[in-house]
């Protein structure tokens, strides 16, 4: 077991494409948890508004003064909170419902892939943002449930199939002639199983969770001010990005920079953990 | 073949109940009041009441759902509770605009992304190869949104008169809407002055929209184009001593196209999607846009409308590369 760890992770290492995400991964991850120590102003402290970046403002200054930099920083924060949360409830909706789906068949099976397939007929940010307009004040809280709701047929499906397969493997059947219950049968001995393909989705699955919130935030329906939220900074810098492109361009980046390494680093995961789904 | 595109139109039917269904029920549980839309600023509570009845909004939801769900079927939307006119007006003016975005954006993206994925897959491993699938990567992580601004902010310093929103000035717009498509209306109409007006105000839309399809296509077509490429057929076609571009254009191209076709349909019913956030940055006056304005002018009757019309274009355009692959590819037309 432990060899075999040993050698996922040499694999994992030998791409470097994979590492370079991995450390970035690592870097979002430790801006987002020390941001207040290590933000060189509060987010909300006002300066000159609309200065070019320099030296004391690494990224310059919004339109209303605020050190753009710090204000990055404690937007890692929610990123990586929009993530988890999103990714959680989609995640552990998708196990249950895809168990469910895959162990039970017949009309459970048959009623919940077309759920699925109702719920996979909307455009990702369209049904996003219906969920979001059935509350009558939008919010960060409300968008991270909505992109969650979202993901769920993806993780469904993707449940769905790897218990198929795993259910007529030889440890499933000696282990329902032993007489172990369902839920010990999923939970204990399936579970432990799909953790690969579960893993790598919920990776990539991060990422296109917080292009969706930052998305819904930009188009007003996400975080809302004074949140530090980067979808919501590019919208506050929207209208003065023909005289302070700074303000839009870092925020921005920071989004694209977080959704590239992950990927990455999902890819570099699928590669090790699931060769099979691998593209050339 | 005619049996699984039989059964294949009838699993269309639940899926768009199923949809119309979702499409209800979320709208009718958001804020605003469809009976409002009729009466105004200025109605006696015995007015509201007899309104609410007269819609069915004193009815149980299933109820209400039926109702709409008929009225749907005869083409009646109802009303807008801000413009105060039926909302199958404004959709044929909306869908028209989203659709000639999306379509550009999706020519856009099969081209370039076709063009790509082939050069690199012919020179696997080279710098080449290794630039495009970069480019690919970095084009699926942009968030659209962004790649508009960047674009608005370097386009706009290189020629300051871009046009940066709507489709075209309003006070040009004098021309027969023939299609709706302004690009093919200008021409059809003989007021071919207008054709670069019109392109213009597209060009940059089409090419936020179209960067991440884009990037799928080209990720797609080289995977499916060296899957091909170590076929058989193409090791028998090389050993003949066929050119290499006979070998690569004339038979790997080919068989790999058949997925590329399919995600091509699929990245389509997502350009739909994309477009809500494009239409909103570029004022372009589509279904996204319109939608928003529901959202915000809790506008019951536009917001079902604009996620219906989207959410069916998309289950209509799934079923239509489903039965397309079973077109051009003979395996499955034969099995």
């Amino acid at each position: 077991m432990r060899e075999d760890r040993k050698r996922l992770v040499r694999q994992f290492l030998r791409r470097p494409t994979a590492v370079l995400g991995l450390v970035l991964v690592l870097g979002l991850l430790c801006g987002g948890l020390l941001a207040p120590w290590i933000a060189p102003h509060d987010p909300n402290e006002r300066f000159v508004s609309e200065q070019a970046p320099s030296l004391e403002h690494w990224f310059g200054t919004d339109e209303l003064g605020r050190d753009l930099f710090s204000g990055v920083l404690h937007g890692a924060r929610v990123t990586l909170l929009i993530g988890v949360i999103s990714v959680g409830i989609a995640l552990s909706a998708g196990l249950v419902l895809g168990s469910l789906s895959a162990w039970l068949g017949g009309k459970v099976d048959l009623v919940l892939q077309r759920v699925v397939d109702v719920m996979m007929s909307f455009p990702s940010i369209l049904l996003a943002i219906l969920i979001v307009a059935v509350t009558d004040r939008p919010s960060l809280g409300m968008a991270m449930v909505a992109v969650g709701i979202v993901g769920i047929p993806t993780y469904t499906r993707l449940v769905r199939a790897v218990v198929l397969q795993q259910r007529e493997q030889d440890y499933v059947v000696a282990a329902q002639a032993l007489g172990a219950s369902t839920p010990r049968i999923l939970g204990l001995g399936i579970l432990p199983n799909i953790t690969a393909p579960v893993m790598v989705q919920a990776t990539l699955g991060f990422a296109t969770a917080i292009l969706e919130a930052a998305g819904l935030s930009f188009l007003g329906l996400g975080a809302q001010p004074p949140t530090k939220e980067w979808g919501l900074m590019v919208k506050a810098g929207w209208d003065t990005w023909a005289t302070s492109p700074w303000i839009i361009t870092f925020p921005g980046a920071c989004i694209f920079v977080a959704v590239l390494s992950l990927n990455l680093f999902g890819d570099g995961l699928r590669d090790v953990l699931d060769p099979r789904q691998r593209q050339r | 073949m005619w049996t699984y595109c039989l059964r294949r139109l009838l699993l269309a039917v639940p899926t768009l109940i199923g949809v119309s269904l979702v499409a209800f029920v979320l709208v009718a549980l958001s804020p605003g009041d469809p009976a409002l839309a009729v009466l105004g600023d200025h109605y006696t509570p015995d007015e509201y009441a007899a309104e609410r009845a007269r819609q069915g909004l004193d009815q149980p939801l299933p109820v209400r759902y039926l109702r709409w769900g008929g009225l749907v079927l005869q083409g009646d939307l109802g009303v807008s509770s801000k413009t105060k006119r039926p909302v199958t007006e404004e959709l044929g003016r909306r869908w028209t605009a989203t659709a000639e975005l999306a379509l550009s954006a999706l020519l856009l993206a099969s081209l370039v992304g076709l063009v790509a994925g082939v050069t690199s897959s012919t020179r696997k491993g080279t710098l080449v190869d290794q630039a495009t699938m970069a480019g690919s990567l970095v084009g699926v992580s942009l968030p659209i949104f962004w790649l508009a601004g960047i674009l608005l902010v370097i386009v706009t310093r290189v020629d300051p008169s871009w046009p940066t929103s709507f489709r075209m000035p309003s006070r040009l717009v004098d021309f027969q809407p023939i299609t709706g498509f302004y690009l093919i209306d200008t021409l059809l109409s003989g007021r071919t002055e207008l054709f670069p007006v019109a392109l213009r105000h597209l060009l940059l839309p089409a090419v936020a929209l179209g960067t991440i399809p884009m990037a799928i296509i080209s990720r797609m077509t080289r995977s499916s184009m060296l899957e091909s490429m170590g076929q058989d057929y193409v090791r028998t076609a090389r050993a003949k001593g066929l050119a290499r571009r006979v070998v690569h254009y004339r038979h790997a191209l080919r068989n790999a196209l058949i997925p590329v076709v399919t995600v091509i349909g699929l990245q389509f019913g997502a350009l739909l999607g994309g477009a809500i956030i494009t239409e909103q940055i570029f004022s372009w006056p589509g279904l996204g846009n319109w939608i928003l304005e529901g959202v915000q002018f809790r506008d019951q009757n536009v917001i079902q409308a604009g996620v219906l019309t989207i959410a069916c274009g998309f289950v209509f355009i799934n079923l239509a590369v489903d039965l397309l692959y079973v077109l051009i590819d003979p395996r499955i037309r034969h099995s």
